[in-house]
C-alpha cells in the first residue's frame, strides 16, 4: 500500500482535531501538576510556622487550583474518544501497550485524587492539620503519577521497546513492562514534562503575587508566595535544564531525524555548532537540494556534538545523511528502509493469505522475511523519503523557543528570589511586571515543548512502525470536520470560564494582608 | 460503622453546601461532562472497530487488511 491510497485529508483533519484536544487539553494539565506542589509546600509552612497567614495563602491557592482542575479535568477523555473514532488502527495495533499504562492512569487518578481531594477543600477544621496536610501532599503526588502512565505511554509511542508484534493479530503485546516504564525515553519524557509543569506553575504564582504587589494590595500573602515560587521555580527550572539536556541527547539516540529538525541541521557533520538563533531562508528540497537555508544565525561552537554526545568532536548525521545514508558512519539510508519497509508489508500480506490456506512452509517462510524486515515495517508505506522529514521550521521555532524562554525563566526566578529575600521586590516595579507578563510566556513554552515532541516525530505515531496516515481509522471525514470545530468552541467556552473565574476570585481577595 | 457513613456522609454534605466559588464549578463540571459523554460520546464518537466488527477475528483481519492492501 503506497501512502497515495490515503485519503490524505481524512488524515490531516484528524490530526488537526488531535493537536487542537490536545493543546488545549495541556493548557489546563501543567497548572494542576504544578500548583499541587506548590500548595502543599505552603501548608507545610503553615503547619510547621502555625502562623495564620499561610493558612489564608493556601486556601487562596488553593481555590485557583480548584478552579483550574475543575475546568481542566475530563477534557483528556475526549482524547481517548479519538483513539476508537479517528485512530482505530493505530488503537488495535498497540494493543496492550497503551492500554495497560492508560487503565493504571485511570484507576489512580479515580481513588487517589478524588479521595484526598475532598479532604484537602472540605477538610479545614474538620481532620487534624496533620491528616489535612498529608491529603495535600497525596493530592499533589496522585495527580504527578497519573501523568507517569500518560507520559509513559506517550514515550513508547516515539521508542517502542518492550514489546512483541503478533502478525496473527497485527497488535502488539508487552514482553516487559519495566521495560516500557523505566525506557530511558519514558525517564527523561516524565521527569522533563513534570519538571516545566512545575516552573509553569511557579511564574503563575509569581505573576499574579506580582500583580497584586504593583496594586498594593494583599502584599503580606503575595510576597510570602512569591518567595515560595520563585525558590521552587529556580530549583525545578535548573532541574528542567537539566532533564531537558538528557532528553536531547535521548533525541539524538532514538530519532536522528527529530533531533536534526529541531536544529535546523540539513548536513551532518563533526564538531557540528549549535545554532543559539536562526532565522530560516528557504529549506532545501529535492528540487533544490543545496538552497541557502538561513538567512541569518548566531552558532556555538562544537555545541551540538557535545550535547549529543559529550563529545564536541562527533559528527551529527544531518537530514540529507539520513535521507540518503552515510556509509562512512553507519547510516541506513531512508531509500533502503522503504525498500526494507515494503518487504515487510509484503511478508504480512503473504503471511496472512498462508495461513488461512494452511499452508505453513509459506507461511514460516513469509513470517522469516517479515520478521527480518519489520524494524522498517512503517517506512514501506512511502515511496518518496522526503516525505518522512518533519515541518523542520515549525520544529526549530518551537524548540528553540521552548529553550529560550526556558532559560529566561531561571533569570526570572533566581532575581525574584534575591529581591524578595531582600525585601526589595514592592520597589522593583519592572521585576513585577516581568514576573506578570511572563505567565502567557510559560504557556506558550509548555504548547512548544508539546510541539516539538509531537510534530518532531513526524510522520509517525509509533517510531519507524506506523505512520500517521496507516493510523488513521477509515470514516466519513466532513464528522471529523464538525468535531473539529465543536472542541473549538467547547475548549475555547471552556478557557474563557476558566480566566474569568480566576481574574474574578484574583480580584476580589481581601484577607491577604499587608505586612 | 453506621456512624462513620453517617461522618462521611456529613463532610461530604457540609462541604458542598459550604461551597462559594464551588457551586458555579460544578455546574460547570456537570455541564462539561454532559457535552462530552452525552453529545460527543454518544453522537460522534462510537467506537469504530467496536461497532463495525463483532469479534476480535474479524477486527484484527480488517486492521491487517488496512495495513497491507
Amino acid at each position: 500500500m503506497l501512502m497515495e491510497h490515503f485519503n490524505l485529508a481524512l488524515v490531516d483533519w484528524s490530526r488537526a482535531q488531535f493537536a487542537l484536544t490536545a493543546l488545549y487539553h495541556w493548557l489546563f494539565v501543567p497548572l494542576t501538576l504544578g500548583t499541587s506542589f506548590i500548595l502543599a509546600i505552603m501548608e507545610t509552612i503553615y503547619v510547621k510556622t502555625g502562623k495564620d497567614i499561610w493558612k489564608r495563602i493556601t486556601k487562596f491557592w488553593m481555590t485557583l487550583f480548584a478552579i483550574n482542575f475543575a475546568i481542566g479535568v475530563a477534557t483528556g477523555i475526549i482524547l481517548e474518544f479519538e483513539f476508537g473514532t479517528n485512530w482505530s488502527n493505530y488503537s488495535w495495533f498497540v494493543g496492550d501497550i497503551f492500554g495497560a499504562p492508560l487503565a493504571i492512569e485511570g484507576i489512580m487518578a479515580f481513588f487517589m485524587e478524588s479521595t484526598f481531594f475532598a479532604v484537602m477543600f472540605f477538610g479545614w477544621n474538620k481532620v487534624s492539620k496533620g491528616f489535612h496536610l498529608t491529603s495535600t501532599w497525596l493530592v499533589a503526588i496522585g495527580s504527578n503519577l497519573s501523568a507517569l502512565w500518560i507520559l509513559v505511554a506517550n514515550a513508547w509511542m516515539q521508542n517502542p521497546v518492550g514489546m512483541h508484534f503478533n502478525p496473527e493479530t497485527a497488535r502488539n503485546e508487552m514482553v516487559n513492562f519495566w521495560a516500557i516504564l523505566f525506557s530511558s525515553t519514558a525517564v527523561n519524557k516524565f521527569l522533563h514534562t513534570i519538571s516545566s509543569a512545575y516552573v509553569m506553575s511557579a511564574i503563575f504564582v509569581l505573576g499574579v503575587s506580582a500583580w497584586y504587589l504593583l496594586k498594593k494590595r494583599n502584599q503580606a500573602l503575595a510576597k510570602r508566595s512569591m518567595i515560595v515560587a520563585s525558590t521552587f521555580g529556580l530549583i525545578m527550572s535548573v532541574f528542567m535544564v537539566i532533564t531537558g539536556d538528557e532528553s536531547a541527547r535521548e533525541v539524538y539516540k532514538v530519532q536522528p531525524m527529530k533531533f536534526a529538525s529541531m536544529e535546523g541541521l540539513y548536513y551532518g557533520q563533526s564538531n557540528a555548532p549549535l545554532v543559539a538563533i536562526g532565522v530560516f531562508d528557504r529549506t532545501p528540497s529535492p528540487d533544490n537540494p543545496k538552497t541557502k537555508e538561513w538567512a541569518a544565525k548566531i552558532e556555538i561552537p562544537n555545541l551540538l556534538s557535545y550535547m549529543a554526545t559529550m563529545n564536541p568532536h562527533t559528527f551529527i548525521p544531518g537530514i540529507h545523511d539520513l535521507v540518503h545514508g552515510n556509509d562512512a558512519h553507519g547510516i541506513i539510508s531512508y531509500y533502503d528502509r522503504i525498500k526494507m519497509g515494503k518487504l515487510a508489508i509484503a511478508a504480512l500480506k503473504e503471511f496472512q493469505l498462508a495461513k488461512k490456506a494452511a499452508n505453513d512452509s509459506a507461511a514460516s517462510t513469509a513470517l522469516k522475511t517479515f520478521e527480518t524486515n519489520y524494524k522498517y515495517f512503517g517506512y514501506g508505506y512511502y515511496n518518496d523519503p522526503h516525505k518522512l522529514i518533519p515541518d523542520v521550521p515549525l520544529v526549530f521555532y518551537s524548540f528553540h523557543t521552548m529553550v529560550g524562554l526556558g532559560m529566561l525563566f531561571v533569570l526570572i526566578f533566581l532575581l525574584t528570589l534575591i529581591y524578595g529575600v531582600r525585601g526589595k521586590l514592592p520597589k522593583k516595579r519592572w521585576m513585577l511586571y516581568i514576573a506578570l507578563w511572563a505567565i502567557p510566556f510559560a504557556y506558550l513554552a509548555q504548547e512548544t515543548g508539546w510541539m516539538v515532541a509531537e510534530f518532531g516525530r513526524q510522520p509517525w505515531v509509533v517510531q519507524d512502525y506506523m505512520p500517521t496516515l496507516s493510523a488513521v481509522s477509515n470514516i466519513n471525514q466532513t464528522s471529523v470536520m464538525i468535531t473539529f470545530f465543536l472542541f473549538g468552541v467547547v475548549f475555547t467556552v471552556l478557557l474563557i470560564a476558566e480566566i474569568k473565574i480566576m481574574l474574578k476570585q484574583i480580584k476580589q481577595l481581601k484577607d491577604g494582608g499587608q505586612k | 460503622m453506621t456512624k462513620l457513613v453517617k461522618k462521611v456522609f456529613y463532610f461530604y454534605y457540609d462541604g458542598f453546601r459550604s461551597m462559594t466559588v464551588g457551586r458555579r464549578l460544578w455546574l460547570i463540571i456537570l455541564i462539561k461532562l454532559f457535552i462530552i459523554f452525552a453529545i460527543f460520546k454518544l453522537f460522534f464518537f462510537p467506537d469504530f472497530l467496536k461497532t463495525h466488527f463483532k469479534t476480535d477475528k474479524e477486527r484484527s483481519n480488517y486492521v491487517i487488511e488496512q495495513l497491507t492492501k
